[in-house]
């Protein structure tokens, strides 16, 4: 029999705010441990939370680019479980009426080759809401020790349908979705960090069965690679259990990622009941249209929706977008130096394959790169008008990395230029000198290098002593190659 | 003259200070001195610190010295609940889980008063978390009634209502959830006053059931309570359930106000269970308004025989969730023998909390719980609104309501040992914090064995000084708030 998994992923991604979601108190990572806490964070007796506006605009924002409804009204609920990471015990949540209802995430899966545009999907999203973070706890032998630095950072859930059903989609989703979140601002979503985290619901059925299986929850899915690694372990492992005639239990388990295993962490029956019930503490929230506008003015346009604008506009290949689109200052990066040169295909392919090598060398990113799209579109121009042959603008390039001259700076400081000759004229004048010695020609086709410097003459003479030397010799190797 | 200067309102003393016929540090020396001498029978205070208060004294002297004194408030002595926190104090909430307990931050009436220039005077006594009707339930003693020492002052807050009926303070600050004002204030012989749901902040009040705690002041005289509105109302960002509202001079206002106002009665406030000297002390108060001209008419509260199910439904639910963050990890009591996490739970929380506070935890638990919630919390909620569209359907007929505050006068320590016959206790005040509405006992007689008996005055929302003004219609002809127990 065939099998086919079932797959709904449940995201938890940290807002970036300067402070907590229900209090003042800074919210960050890598501070000394229980330094970001005050009365509110400890829940000391007394306290109450008050809304973080900021984090209720990156929500509804999030919303509004991953195609959500906005409830005019939602509201706080409490989720009251124990455990020594929350303060008060329970925490602040949305239970029924999340902020956000239903949306998108539109997907790529792998094309055919690297430079074919994979099929595009649509994975439904159920719903997004707003929580709390919690504090972090530390085992060692005989004691926990606990940080709550974290406990109180604004938390958005995203809660996608059972809708994808490999494990590809699934690292597609997490791709876009991050993208996303990183393009509006909303998050720097480092999982290293826990700023974005992943749970993933797995269930498998006949190919044709309708119904869902009985779905497991698979947690500590801690990098983008271990929910694509472990979503694959756990299809495998369910298939194999039900081909060996065993049945699935409604558990949750553990990934392992570096081992490539999974552990059962509690069943069905240990599952908690949270007793959820509207807070107290809180009002409800109520969005109206003016602040509805107000964050839709400040959605991006999203990578998918850029590639097909790039392709469109400028006639970029695939190649060149689907490497731009998913770092939104890159891609500013690239349409900037495209508008600038007038050449958007030669800025992509400089900026594609020249500067992102070079920042990795140099393990840089965008921001510190001295290489600004106006350099980019100089040495387009700059090529494209002959006045600097591909081996001297890859040389130019490479100046222009460390120094941040500008190109034209560069090729005269080293005299690279090929002007003021055209570069018709300068081979019409090579392929005269090379015509009119064919002794030093055959010299050359035997082997002898330096028989090249006899043609160089006359080209000078030709040129009245204004060619490029180095343009002379690369365009003579070259007509020589092809003899 | 020591015993009468601890018993004059805040409005007179407030001239003897401004006056300079009386100094700050003379009164608090006063008031410590009358503390010493009957605090060993009454028992209202869990904690006070002499040496604190000579010194907030002589900074307020000094304050009025040069010209900055800060307004009625200025260099008055007045004693705080022990679960409203102030800076650098204790607050225990009479419970052992937070017997050592100092809170890190004032509370925003703390803030206010600090601000007003008075004097903060002492931690009282509570029934634990604030769950009781006779402090009863306080981990630490009992608190007595000053006017009988063998019987309760009523509860949650019997410590501020004591301490000012004995002269222990001028002005105390309590919390009402179900009528923790209220009830010990009639109990007291004292004004006690629970303002509108929202209209002071609750930050820094220890919370019992939140969509129902309500903090107010103990006075003397209702105009001592309208002074000491106008210094703790007020919106506050730190509590988003606190009302926008523009507050009027609540004392002002007393003097603007005349009647003769609609009052109306509602019939299932007199209904079984009402002592009858209790009923008639309230019946005669009713003439009084009679003779001043107001029109007295009877309504009806239709949903009124629901309200206390209602009540120990939400506030119990609230509590088990509130109630949670006690729990041993990071701060409060921490059992010695716990074994690993789940077990400083179990032990720490077992040691620490009393019966009630577990029965109400447990019972809140339940009805949260799958399959319960909409049984029991859902429609609570329901009735809730129910129970407050009664309210607003008598206010289109009446501008407030006349009733009794508590069924009787306060009765034995001890006496009450069923859960349930003390939450009959609250039966004339939990409608009013199930309504959000504000509410007033005030002195109406004594009984014939001698103890007070207390009138409640129902407003509508927000219409505080409406509220005062009526009360202070029937105070201003009445001497029963001057008349004090015989301690010495």
């Amino acid at each position: 029999m065939k099998y086919e998994a079932v797959i709904g992923l449940e995201v938890h991604v940290q807002i970036k705010t300067h402070s907590k979601m229900f209090t003042r108190v800074a919210a960050g990572y890598g501070h000394k441990p229980n330094t970001l806490t005050d009365p509110v964070v400890l829940a000391l007796p007394g306290v109450l939370p008050v809304m973080n506006k900021a984090a209720l605009d990156a929500i509804i924002k999030a919303g509004l680019m991953l195609n959500s409804g906005i409830a005019p009204v939602s509201k706080w609920d409490r989720k009251n479980y124990f455990y020594p990471d929350s303060t008060k015990n329970y925490q602040i949540s949305q239970y029924d009426q999340p902020i956000c209802l239903g949306g998108f995430v539109e997907i790529e899966l792998p094309g055919s080759a690297r430079n074919v545009m994979g099929e595009h999907k649509k994975i439904p999203l159920t719903r997004i809401h707003l929580e709390e973070d919690v504090g972090k706890l530390t085992h060692f032998a005989s004691e926990s020790l606990v940080d709550y630095n974290r406990a109180g950072t604004p938390l958005m859930e995203i809660v996608s349908e059972p809708a994808m059903h490999t494990a590809d989609e699934a690292f597609a989703y997490l791709t876009s979705l991050r993208a996303a979140m990183v393009y509006g601002g909303i998050s720097d979503c480092d999982m290293e960090k826990g700023q974005l985290r992943c749970d993933a619901n797995i269930s498998i059925r006949p190919v044709g069965e309708t119904k869902l299986g009985t779905k497991v929850e698979l947690k500590n899915l801690n990098s983008i690679s271990f929910v694509r690694d472990g979503i694959a372990h756990e299809i495998k492992r369910q298939i194999a259990a039900v081909e060996s005639g065993g049945t699935i239990v409604q558990e949750t388990r553990q990934y392992d990622g570096e081992a490539g295993v999974s552990t059962s962490m509690r069943s069905k029956e240990m599952a908690h009941d949270y007793r959820y019930f509207p807070d107290p503490d809180l009002m409800p929230v109520k969005v109206d249209d003016a602040w509805k506008a107000r964050l839709q003015a400040e959605c991006p346009e999203l990578p998918f929706e850029k590639q097909r604008r790039f392709i469109e506009q400028y006639q970029v290949p695939y190649t060149i977008t689907s490497v731009v689109v998913w770092d939104r200052e890159l891609a500013d990066f690239f349409e900037e130096a495209a508008k600038l040169s007038g050449k958007p295909q030669a800025a992509g392919n400089w900026i594609v394959n020249d500067l992102l090598r070079e920042l990795g060398t140099a393990k840089q990113v965008l921001a510190e790169s001295k290489v600004r799209p106006a350099h980019v579109a100089e040495l387009v121009k700059l090529v494209d008008a002959g006045t600097l042959l591909n081996n001297s603008a890859k040389e130019v390039f490479i100046d222009m990395f460390s120094t941040g001259e500008l190109p034209s700076v560069i090729s005269d400081r080293k005299g690279l230029k090929a002007a003021p000759t055209d570069l018709g004229e300068l081979e019409q004048w090579c392929r005269d000198a090379i015509a009119a010695n064919a002794k030093a020609l055959a010299e050359f086709k035997t082997g002898k290098d330096s028989a090249i410097n006899a043609f160089k003459g006359p080209v000078m003479k030709a040129a009245k002593g204004k060619a490029n030397p180095k343009a002379v010799d690369e365009t003579l190797r070259k007509l020589l190659a092809q003899m | 003259m020591s015993s009468d200067l601890t018993f004059k309102s805040i409005a007179e003393l407030a001239v003897l200070l401004e006056a300079k016929k009386l100094s700050s540090v003379e009164l608090t020396q006063a008031t410590i001195a009358r503390t010493k001498a009957v605090e060993a029978r009454v028992k209202a205070f869990n904690s006070f610190d002499e040496t604190d208060a000579l010194a907030q004294a002589a900074a307020s002297d000094a304050r009025r010295t040069a010209g900055q004194a800060r307004g009625p408030l200025e260099g008055i002595p007045v004693g705080l609940k022990d679960v409203i926190s102030v800076a650098g104090q204790p607050l225990t909430a009479s419970s052992k889980m937070l017997v050592n307990f100092v809170s890190p931050y004032d509370a925003t009436v703390t803030r206010k008063l600090k601000h007003a220039g008075a004097v903060l005077w002492g931690r009282l006594n509570l029934d634990e978390f604030a769950m009781g009707s006779s402090t009863e339930n306080s981990a630490f003693h009992t608190t007595r009634n000053p006017w009988d020492l063998t019987r309760v002052p009523g509860g949650s807050s019997g410590g501020s209502a004591a301490a000012l009926a004995a002269g222990e303070a001028s002005m105390t600050l309590g919390s009402d959830t179900g009528g923790s004002i209220r009830q010990p204030a009639a109990l007291c012989g004292v004004v006690g006053f629970k303002p509108s749901y929202g209209l002071i902040s609750r930050y820094g009040l220890i919370a019992f059931a939140s969509s129902l705690d309500q903090i107010g002041p103990f006075t003397r005289t209702v105009e001592d309570a309208a002074i000491t509105l106008s210094v703790i109302a007020g919106h506050d960002p730190l509590d988003s359930t606190s009302f926008k509202t523009e507050l009027p001079d609540y004392r002002a206002e007393l003097g603007r106000r005349n009647g003769p106002w609609r009052l109306g009665i509602p019939k299932e406030y007199f209904g079984e269970g009402l002592d009858p000297e209790v009923a008639a002390a309230v019946q005669a108060a009713v003439e009084h308004y009679k003779k001043l001209g107001c029109e007295i008419k009877e309504v009806s509260l239709p949903h009124t025989k629901y309200c206390l199910d209602t009540y120990y439904i939400i506030a119990t639910a609230e509590a088990s969730s509130n109630l949670a963050r006690y729990d041993g990890i990071r701060y409060g009591h921490r059992s010695k023998d716990a074994k690993d996490a789940i077990d400083i739970y179990f032990k720490s929380r077992a040691e620490g909390f009393g019966a009630e506070v577990k029965r109400r935890i447990i019972l809140g638990t339940y009805v949260l719980s799958s399959g319960y919630y909409d049984a029991y919390y859902l429609r609570a909620q329901k009735v809730r609104t129910l129970i407050r569209q009664d309210f607003l359907n008598a206010y289109k007929e009446v501008d407030a309501l006349l009733t009794p505050t508590t069924p009787t006068p306060a009765f034995k320590i001890g006496e009450k040992a069923d859960p349930l016959a003390m939450y009959l206790c609250d039966v004339y005040t939990i409608g009013v914090n199930l309504a959000g509405l504000p509410g007033l006992s005030l002195p109406c007689g004594f009984s014939k064995s001698g103890l007070p008996i207390g009138l409640q005055v129902i407003g509508q929302p927000f219409k505080e000084a409406e509220l005062l003004s009526i009360a202070r219609a029937y105070e201003q002809a009445h001497d029963w708030h001057l008349r004090h127990p015989n301690l010495l």
